[in-house]
């Protein structure tokens, strides 16, 4: 992998532990400038931690942190000026209209950009006059990220910003996001939507138990399955793993929620070799589903569990 | 382009805005000061004091002595079946004072009650006159009702003391810790925002409703009840800016660690509960014993109330509560201080 670009962040061996928990536990990264850098895991796998370390706001137990050449420490203000930082849970005040939160955002930096802009940047235009308690969902998380521009920030920190949000306003969010990293600017952002990560993301880091198991481009990573298809199926009555043992091209049975799921490197070889041998175990296929291979098969092939425990 | 405003300026003006916008906090700052006045000034507003009731043990001497009590007129006479019943009135509070004649007088009164022992001597009064007793040398009343010297005139600068107070602690405490309940503060120190800017927006925000609090209530104590402002009123503006300062700097030292708005609100309770009772809010502080006078009179309520009422009822000068403001201030400072330093932004 070519380092000529300037890494954004880079961090070496940190942890982090509260009480018994070991929310991170040694874990290296490195961002590179321009890029959009996804950390993507499971809930309490160690995201939020990990970014608000690296936003400054968490100090670590061990490890080195680097954001934009400097460590966290001394003259923070100065390093805040160029970042934008949107955290998970923060709600902004409720009795504030749109325009008048953005303004109280951008007095704080210095340097910034227009909130006049901004509400256009996030198509907030026709609330600029609402107060934020009366905001959708979609439109709240469109203003915390507003608010993370309103420094016009050479790096952005966004911790889940789609969370919870409906399918439109989470597109909307994702073009805003890509726009701003196409002017060259650099975002770390943490989800648990593989697809999320899968449009935006350059690279990601899939995160569990408070390390990196898996770093690299979303393809790749794909790729790295040897298997671009997952395919699903159900039968009556149900098999046992050893049917599949005989068929070419299958790899990785898995059993979730009595339907099998396996690996597939070529559909066209696979399938018709799997009904011959479900006919001669005697079962009879229920239900057949395929999908190309995603960073969530990644993260079960990795872990064994699901990234989302919907 | 828009002019990017101050941060200070900016949080300050964020803090009106969200304050304005909240219709109660509004009716507790402004209405609740008034409407308690206007109750405790309607309580003991000018007039004759009440008779002090008395009883008088039944038997032959008892119709003479209740009939030269009324004539009297200072007290209101009651007569009991017998000694006992009048004695148990007499122990649940209904009389002030129970009168047995048997050969002598006997009076029955708690002498810890200051009103037992007025009703002692006007008992003792009524009866020996009735009985034909003459004065030594004639004596004449010259009755005062001067402005300044009723309870309202003392009551106005203690309610707007602990109004200052109350909206300092809680207006700024409470704020503070929703922020940080909501996460607000965090999102605001991942940013270039100064906390000293943050806090002091707090204050400062006090300071624009404070001219309006003062003004409600000052108006109010002088057109209806006509209370005088005799000193300065440039003084007495500046005093309570000083008060403003001082509160909200305890109110931001109470909420600079509190994660729970239940956690303030107990620490905010045991900073004021005592300086409500203590501070000479509704009775004058002086009525403390003397051990504990010296830590009464260093309450910055305390400082806050004498200070105000020098300025008002006695009309005196900066120079002579110069001592009072010094402590006010250093309450303020030092709060203001030590909440900067331990301040929990998360």
């Amino acid at each position: 992998m070519s380092t000529s670009a300037p890494s954004a962040i880079v961090c070496r061996g940190l942890k982090k532990h509260y009480g018994d928990v070991r929310a991170v536990d040694g874990l290296d990264l490195e961002v590179r400038a321009g890029e959009c850098f996804g950390l993507l895991g499971p809930n309490g796998a160690g995201k939020t931690t990990t970014i608000e370390i690296l936003e400054g706001l968490t100090k670590p137990d061990e490890g080195d942190v680097v954001v934009l050449g400097r460590r966290w420490g001394s003259q923070e203000r100065e390093l805040r000026e160029r970042l934008g930082v949107s955290l998970q849970e923060s709600r902004l005040t409720e009795k504030l209209t749109v325009y008048e939160t953005l303004s109280l955002f951008r007095s704080f930096y210095a340097r910034g950009r227009d909130p006049e802009l901004l509400l256009e940047d996030l198509s907030l235009e026709e609330k600029r006059d609402a107060r934020v308690g009366k905001l959708s969902g979609g439109q709240r998380q469109r203003l915390a990220v507003a608010c993370a521009l309103a420094g016009d920030p050479e790096l952005l920190f966004l911790d889940e910003p789609t969370t919870g949000l409906d399918p439109q306003s989470r597109l909307q969010l994702w073009e805003r996001i890509a726009a701003y990293k196409e002017a060259g600017r650099t975002v770390l952002l943490t989800t648990h939507y593989m697809e999320e990560a899968e449009r935006l993301c350059e690279r990601v880091a899939v995160v569990d138990h408070g390390r990196i198991i898996a770093q690299g481009a979303p393809a790749d990573l794909i790729a790295g399955l040897g298997a671009p298809h997952i395919l699903e199926l159900a039968t009556d009555p149900a098999v046992g793993a050893d049917v599949f043992k005989g068929v070419r091209g299958l790899r990785d049975p898995r059993q979730r929620d009595g339907r099998w799921q396996l690996a597939v490197a070529s559909l066209a070889e696979a399938v018709p070799a799997l009904v011959d041998a479900l006919e001669g175990a005697g079962a009879k296929l229920v239900s057949l589903s395929t999908h190309r291979a995603t960073l969530e098969d990644v993260f079960i092939a990795l872990t064994g569990r699901e990234l989302r425990d919907e | 382009m828009s002019e990017r405003q101050h941060p200070l300026v900016a949080l300050t003006r964020t803090r009106l805005l969200e304050f304005v916008r909240e219709p109660e906090a509004l009716f507790w700052v402004f209405m609740f000061p008034v409407l308690m006045a206007l109750v405790l000034g309607f309580a003991f507003r000018d007039r004759p004091p009440d008779p002090i009731p008395v009883g008088v043990a039944a038997g032959p001497p008892a119709a003479e002595l209740s009939t030269a009590l009324s004539r009297a007129g200072t007290v209101k006479a009651a007569v009991y079946p017998d000694v006992a019943a009048g004695l148990e009135a007499l122990r649940t509070g209904k009389i002030a004072l129970l009168v047995e004649d048997r050969a002598t007088l006997v009076y029955h009164f708690d002498p810890t009650r200051p009103d037992a022992r007025l009703a002692r001597l006007e008992v003792d009064d009524a009866i020996q006159r009735a009985r034909g007793r003459r004065d030594a040398s004639p004596a004449a009343e010259a009755l005062v009702h001067e402005k300044g010297s009723r309870y309202i005139d003392f009551l106005v600068p203690g309610i707007l003391g602990l109004n200052l107070m109350g909206t300092g602690i809680w207006g700024i405490g409470f704020s503070i810790v929703n922020a940080r309940l909501k996460k607000t503060l965090k999102l605001m120190t991942a940013t270039p925002m100064r906390h000293a800017d943050y806090l002091l927006a707090q204050m400062l925000s006090r300071f624009v409703f404070l001219v309006l609090e003062v003004a409600v209530i000052l108006a109010f104590g002088v057109a209806v009840f006509g209370v005088p402002i005799r000193g300065s009123l440039v003084v007495l503006v500046l005093l309570t800016f000083l008060g403003a300062l001082c509160f909200g700097g305890m109110g931001l030292l109470v909420a600079s660690r509190a994660r729970t708005l239940e956690a303030a609100n107990g620490l905010m309770n045991l900073v004021m509960v005592p300086m409500w009772l203590l501070s000479g809010v509704f009775f004058s502080s002086e009525r403390f014993p003397k051990a504990v006078q010296p830590l009464v009179q260093a309450l910055p309520l305390t400082a806050l109330n004498n200070a105000l009422r020098a300025v008002m009822l006695e009309g005196r000068s900066a120079a002579a509560i110069a001592g009072e403001a010094a402590i006010v201030a250093a309450w303020g400072l030092a709060s203001f201080a030590a909440a900067l330093k331990i301040f929990r932004w998360q």
